[in-house]
């Protein structure tokens, strides 16, 4: 007996909102990586705790594949920071308007 | 409360508290000391909920190795704290908080309406033996197609991370 499940599921609910406003509110391109990767650990959370509540072992293979997802797009995104940094000289994602007219 | 109750309490009390204070740091570095801070909590919920080798994949990989290419790649680039607008930024976060609230709210009512969440957790665990038992005998598919991304990403990040030209070094902006 360790809580009910709902307890569980609200806080990957508040963590996965907190990550998706980092995301959408911050400016820096590394800041919205790390609000990518905190929703991520909240649909992972959410994962194991399905995966205690029906005995089933899916959810923790899933956690498992969302963590090799999430070392690709850290990898893919980081390169694509350091890449648009050599080429415009700032990580801001206001900075990026190059095609306004 | 029994005594696992009140470790997850405690548990996630520091897990949302740390990342309340790594999204709204205006350094990254401070944020990400801060998100490691989170993820630790987030393994010690993992190894609570039963599942021991996800806690220390999650400390491995998410705290160890994402969050330290995370570092270098802000030690890197030097990037400056940006300056805050707080105009432009109170007219993105209304709305922001005003949606956020009611989706929130309507996923805590959908969450607590229905019985079948009201389910106490029991506590049993899966050891690494079982899930990997489990993973090769019911998932090695995908498995072979999460290896296959890595790698991908893996090129995908090295051809990004080639300077343009033959002759480049130094002259980074020749195409822009």
């Amino acid at each position: 007996m360790i809580v009910p499940y709902s307890h569980l599921l609200l806080l990957a609910v508040i963590l996965f909102g907190l990550g998706a406003a980092c995301a959408v509110v911050r400016r820096n391109l590394i800041m919205i990586l790390i609000g990518v990767e905190v929703m991520l650990n909240a649909a992972g959370l959410a994962f194991v705790g399905a995966s205690l509540r029906w005995q089933q072992l899916d959810g923790q293979v899933f956690v498992l594949f969302i963590m090799a997802v999430a070392a690709a797009e850290v990898a893919v995104g980081l390169a694509l920071i350091v890449f648009l940094q050599r080429r415009t000289g700032s990580v801001d994602a206001n900075r990026y308007n190059l095609l306004k007219g | 409360m029994t005594l696992y109750g009140s470790i997850f309490y405690l548990l996630s009390a520091t897990v949302l508290a740390a990342t309340v204070l790594a999204i709204t740091r205006r350094h990254a570095v401070h944020a990400v000391i801060y998100l490691i801070l989170s993820f630790f909590g987030t393994a010690l919920l993992f190894y609570l909920l039963g599942a021991p080798f996800l806690a220390v994949l999650e400390v491995i990989i998410y705290a160890g190795a994402i969050m330290v290419l995370f570092l270098f790649i802000i030690m890197m680039l030097r990037v400056t704290p940006s300056a805050r607008t707080w105009g432009a930024a109170l007219r993105q976060w209304l709305p922001a908080i005003v949606l956020g609230t009611i989706s929130f709210s309507i996923a805590a009512a959908m969450v607590f309406a229905d019985p079948r969440t009201q389910a106490p957790l029991k506590a049993v665990r899966a050891g690494p033996m079982e899930l990997g038992r489990f993973l090769f005998q019911r998932y090695w598919f995908p498995v072979e197609i999460a290896s296959f991304l890595l790698l991908i990403a893996l090129v995908g990040a090295l051809y990004l991370g080639k300077r343009e030209g033959k002759s480049g070094n130094g002259q980074n902006k020749e195409a822009s």
